[in-house]
């Protein structure tokens, strides 16, 4: 997919201006910036959340408004928040999620993989951040989608969780898909490519 | 793919299940409704006939009240925990998710309504020929409520206290069917034919699940943008 020149505006100020970026099959891009730069903002523009004021997003040399449910279809969205019912538990949240049968084996599959085997009937709210992270990360097994955008997947990730979380990138990169993550964590991989949104917005953002 | 085919069946049976983890919370408009109508004996008259006169009005007014108690919560804690987000970033068409919360809204409020609806029409002395009457125009006239009752949920969801925005929203949309729904009540008491009426409520119920989802969607797209 392409990005050109892709701007976006909250109550006048600029957060995105002029963006531009390629994110191919089989790759990694992370994106960074200080806090306030945008990052969040881009992931949802372009996961369609939000409009953007100017700018146009292609996928595979379309223009997204032409192939919306291809695109929506293909995409994974994993946000701060986890989308997980609290009042659920983790197995209930995924197979629904997934719209899997309860008791399915690739759930529960998925949730012995993050290290939650024996949580899987547990309520969400009873479980750390640490674990509900992983409930939600728990998607990326589950998931068959091509792109998947992770907006700052490590938070609240202790050390293992991090490892794992990179090797499901690194699994998706190479069966052909692709990553486009922000964190501010350096990642312990090859291969990522790093897309900068200082540049574009710092000059808009003093004279705010 | 596995997440894109989900519409009514998925969202209604999950918000069920969510309503039934957090049976306190449900019960409390159906409580309400049962209590307020308790003291309206106590505190105005307990002379069954002037009770008469007032319990198809009050009946309806404790129904919307308590409606729109529970409507608050209807995209809230959607929107807080990020499954909103990822409803309108799912390839589908919003409609049928948000028919199938709203019917799940209805079950939990409107229909437990309705069903306790007896009871105070026993405590305001209502003749029991108009029991049949209130219950039908309950049952529909609570599906309308509920359905009013998302649009404005869906317009003050991104709000951090919107209950008070959203009963000014949604009041006005609410009075025909109040006006029809006390209707058919009297109507039955006075001996009258009150089909009438009904059917003026059956066809707004159909307006409603026809129209609402259309809207809902189309305001939950522009709340949600900033």
């Amino acid at each position: 997919m392409t990005v050109n020149d892709l701007r976006f505006e909250r109550d006048d100020i600029a957060v995105i201006n002029d963006a531009c970026l390629t994110l191919d099959d089989g790759e990694i891009l992370q994106i960074e910036g200080p806090n306030g730069s945008g990052k969040t903002t881009l992931l949802r523009i372009l996961t369609t959340a939000l409009q953007p004021n100017g700018g146009e997003i292609l996928y595979q040399g379309q223009i997204l408004s032409k192939c919306r449910f291809d695109y929506l279809s293909n995409i994974l969205f994993l946000g701060h928040q986890s989308a997980l019912k609290l009042t659920l538990t983790a197995e209930e949240n995924l197979s629904w999620i997934t719209s899997e049968l309860p008791g399915s084996v690739s759930v529960l599959n998925a949730l012995e993989r993050v290290g939650l085997r024996g949580y899987s009937d547990i309520p969400c709210h009873s479980l750390s951040a640490g674990q509900q992270r992983r409930v939600a990360l728990a998607r990326l097994l589950l998931s068959n989608a091509k792109i998947w955008f992770l907006d700052e997947p490590f938070a609240a990730l202790d050390g293992q969780g991090v490892q794992f979380v990179e090797q499901c990138m690194e699994r998706h990169v190479n069966g052909g898909g692709a990553v486009m993550l922000t964190t501010h964590q350096p990642i312990g991989m090859e291969s990522v490519r790093r897309y900068s949104l200082v540049d574009s917005s710092d000059g808009e953002a003093l004279d705010a | 793919m596995p997440e894109s085919n989900r519409g009514f069946s998925a969202y209604f049976r999950r918000d069920l299940l969510l309503a039934y983890r957090r049976r306190g919370e449900v019960a409390s408009p159906v409580i309400f409704f049962v209590m307020v109508a308790t003291l309206i004996p106590l505190g105005v008259t307990p002379e069954p006939d002037s009770l008469k006169e007032m319990a198809p009005g009050i009946i309806w007014v404790m129904a919307l009240l308590a409606t729109l108690l529970s409507a608050e919560g209807l995209f809230v804690s959607d929107y807080k925990d990020g499954s909103l987000e990822q409803l309108l970033i799912s390839p589908n068409l919003l409609v049928m998710p948000i028919f199938g919360k709203v019917t799940a809204h209805w079950i939990t409020t409107g229909l437990p309504l309705t069903l306790a609806s007896p009871l105070i029409a026993l405590m305001l002395s209502l003749p029991s020929v108009a029991y049949l009457p209130m219950m039908a125009g309950l049952a529909l006239g609570t599906g309308c409520l509920s359905f009013l009752a998302a649009i404005g949920a869906a317009l003050t969801v991104s709000l951090q206290k919107g209950s008070l925005l959203l009963t000014l929203i949604v009041m006005p949309l609410y009075m025909p069917v109040i006006i029809f729904g006390s209707a058919v009540v009297q109507y039955s008491i006075d001996g009258m034919a009150w089909s009438g009426p009904l059917a003026i409520l059956g066809a707004m119920l159909t307006a409603a699940i026809a129209l609402c989802p259309l809207a809902i969607a189309a305001v939950l797209r522009l709340t949600t943008i900033n």
